[in-house]
């Protein structure tokens, strides 16, 4: 099993048990919040005068918590973190936004979850600031067209996580964090103690065995690292329907799911040069073809548009393909027959690159193809497996005349679909927007 | 309203919050849990848009059709309401009630400073919910989906968004002493 699982991702009608899952999440964290203190906004207020740092020990005890646990689940191999939402950086409207946000906290008393814990316990403060945050949203939508360019573009980098930014392992982070997190809760005490009066003796004991384990868990989060290349292939799978038209009755439709050996031995991935073609004029994919033979190859003849990425050295344009690309983006690998083609897959598909095919027989069947009436390419009497099958007269690259088929001539093409578009989830699909 | 309403509901005994580092556990296990059931974490502000874009849809959709913002939400035949924050919002809002009942804390009054009148109260809290997600909409996720979900994940701009509504809140809060203390 792989979690999180597909069918709950988003809400949806056909499966109604979604809306009882998202409510009964909803239900334990407002219930978390009330039995905190935060329908009180004294007990959030008194964070920022340093007499009570409630919200912050709250906060950051449930960040490193859920921190350490996700990318504990996420190195043993049981989830897949490129299916979990990780909030896009906007640097720029982050920024102001955070500061205003600031601004509304100190001044309502409130942040807007705990707002609802405040209201649904009777607080009246708590109702107003709930009706307040409905105009400001309100309010929001009306003025973003003014500076719609700047809110969705300033300082946008994208799903990077502080492993990238800092160049360093993601269970260094995680330790990190928690380490950051240990010494916020000591210097939030040693506050309370001096500006809250309080007594520090009383505090339960238990809170340094806590600390202890958390401190232990990071070290282990460290220790187990992130699952290999080849263990996230092995977990991949792949749906696809077969519909067997009926006499009278609405068609079967069967669904099967594929690892993705199986995909490669029913050669569910391979594109014919047909389809691999097609695709160029289908509006419905963008379709990018990923050229893996070595560079002499590809200048000896490639197909046109074709981008050319030597397999020792596609690994670097991984975090280019997963960085949002638009969410109809096809790749289509092609090698000289199908072998270098074959291990690029294996090496995307593990990486969680979607809608990756490979170009059914390579780049010779390409040109016994669309180029069997081309004179000047001679087939090759002794190519090896994997080899380009043509002696070419001169490293033209693209401009062989089947490098760049005529799309009227070739107008009717009659192929078998392969490539079934996966569409990324939502861009709006996670996070608090 | 009445002298009663202004007791406690139901009469329940009125319970002790539980301590920070215990709620703070629970809380933990519950985001953790939605991101590895769901893929998704904590928020509720995207829900308050949606439930203003619904609004505005049934006013008027044409003037959803022309703000490229509520559009997203609402344009066309698209429910605004069809995402899995609306349950999260609404399920909050009766955990909140829930809690409060089983505690002891379900009762009408203003929480307040100690040198402020209710109605001062009142009029800054509105206005702190008007600024709060006025901001929390432009950051794309107030404490919970940016701060508290995104801070787990570790992104990097949930990271920046925390540290600039301490930094926005710290900075405010000694001019607005007189508010809380």
């Amino acid at each position: 099993m792989n979690f999180p699982l597909p069918s709950l991702i988003a809400v949806s009608a056909a499966n109604p048990w979604t809306y009882v899952l998202f409510g009964t999440i909803g239900f334990a964290f407002g219930y978390v919040l009330e039995m905190s203190g935060f329908g009180d906004s004294r007990k959030l207020a008194a964070q920022f005068y340093f007499t009570e740092l409630t919200v912050l020990k709250v906060m950051f005890t449930a960040i490193v918590t859920a921190m350490v646990l996700t990318f504990g689940a996420v190195g043993l191999g049981v989830l897949d973190f490129s299916q979990v939402w990780v909030n896009p950086t906007y640097l720029w409207s982050g920024l102001v936004g955070g500061l205003i946000m600031g601004v509304g906290f100190i001044i309502g008393g409130f942040c807007p979850t705990t707002s609802l814990a405040s209201a649904s316990t009777g607080k009246i403060d708590g109702m107003l600031f709930m009706l307040g945050g409905f105009v400001g949203a309100f309010l929001f939508g009306e003025s973003e067209p003014l500076f719609t360019n700047w809110y969705n573009n300033a300082g946008y980098y994208g799903r990077v996580t502080l492993d990238q930014v800092f160049g360093i392992p993601i269970g260094a982070v995680v330790l990190l964090v928690v380490l950051m997190a240990l010494f916020m809760f000591w210097g939030a005490e040693q506050l309370e103690r001096i500006f809250g009066k309080k007594d520090l003796s009383k505090e339960p004991r238990r809170r340094v065995a806590g600390a202890v384990a958390l401190f232990a868990g990071a070290v282990a989060v460290l220790a187990i690292g992130n699952p290999s290349l080849e263990d996230r292939y092995n977990k991949v799978t792949f749906t696809r329907t077969e519909t067997i038209p009926q006499l009278n009755t609405d068609p079967i439709v069967n669904t099967y799911v594929y690892t993705a050996d199986q995909m490669l031995e029913k050669r569910l991935v391979f594109t014919s040069p047909a389809e691999a073609f097609k695709a160029k004029y289908n509006q419905a994919m963008n379709p990018v073809y990923l050229d893996v033979r070595s560079e002499a190859d590809y200048n000896l003849y490639h197909i046109e548009d074709a981008v050319n990425v030597p397999l020792d050295r596609l690994a670097e344009v991984i975090p280019v393909l997963l960085s949002e690309p638009p969410a109809n983006t096809v790749f289509i690998l092609m090698s000289n027959d199908e072998t270098a083609a074959v291990n690029a897959w294996k090496i995307l598909v593990g990486s969680s690159v979607q809608n990756v095919y490979i170009l059914e027989g390579g780049v010779n069947n390409w040109i016994a193809f669309f180029g069997e009436n081309e004179e000047a390419l001679r087939p090759a009497p002794n190519a090896g497996d994997d080899q380009l099958g043509y002696i070419f007269p001169a490293a033209l690259g693209s401009r062989y005349e089947s490098c760049s088929p005529d799309p009227i001539e070739y107008e009717k093409l009659e192929f078998e679909q392969k490539i079934i578009l996966q569409l990324k989830r939502d861009k709006s699909g996670g996070g608090c927007g | 309203m009445t002298t009663q309403t202004r007791k406690s509901i139901f009469k329940r005994p009125e319970k002790a919050y539980v301590h920070p580092y215990f709620g703070g556990l629970v809380l933990g296990i519950v985001l953790f849990l939605a991101f590895f059931l769901t893929g998704n974490g904590l928020g509720s502000s995207g829900a308050t848009s949606r439930i203003d874009a619904l609004i505005v849809d049934s006013i008027s959709p044409s003037h959803v059709d022309n703000n490229p913002y509520l559009l997203k939400m609402a344009g066309g035949d698209k429910n605004p309401l069809d995402d899995w924050i609306v349950p999260v919002f609404f399920g909050a809002l009766l955990g909140g009630f829930a809690s409060g009942f089983m505690n002891g804390r379900l009762k009408f009054m203003t929480t307040k400073g100690p040198h402020i009148s209710d109605r001062t109260r009142w009029l800054m809290a509105f206005l702190g919910g008007v600024i709060f997600l006025y901001g929390a909409r432009m950051a794309r996720g107030c404490t919970s989906g940016q701060a508290l979900s995104g801070g787990a994940t570790l992104s990097a701009g949930s990271w920046v968004v925390m540290f600039a509504i301490f930094g926005g809140a710290y900075g405010l809060a000694y001019f607005v002493r007189k508010l809380w203390n």
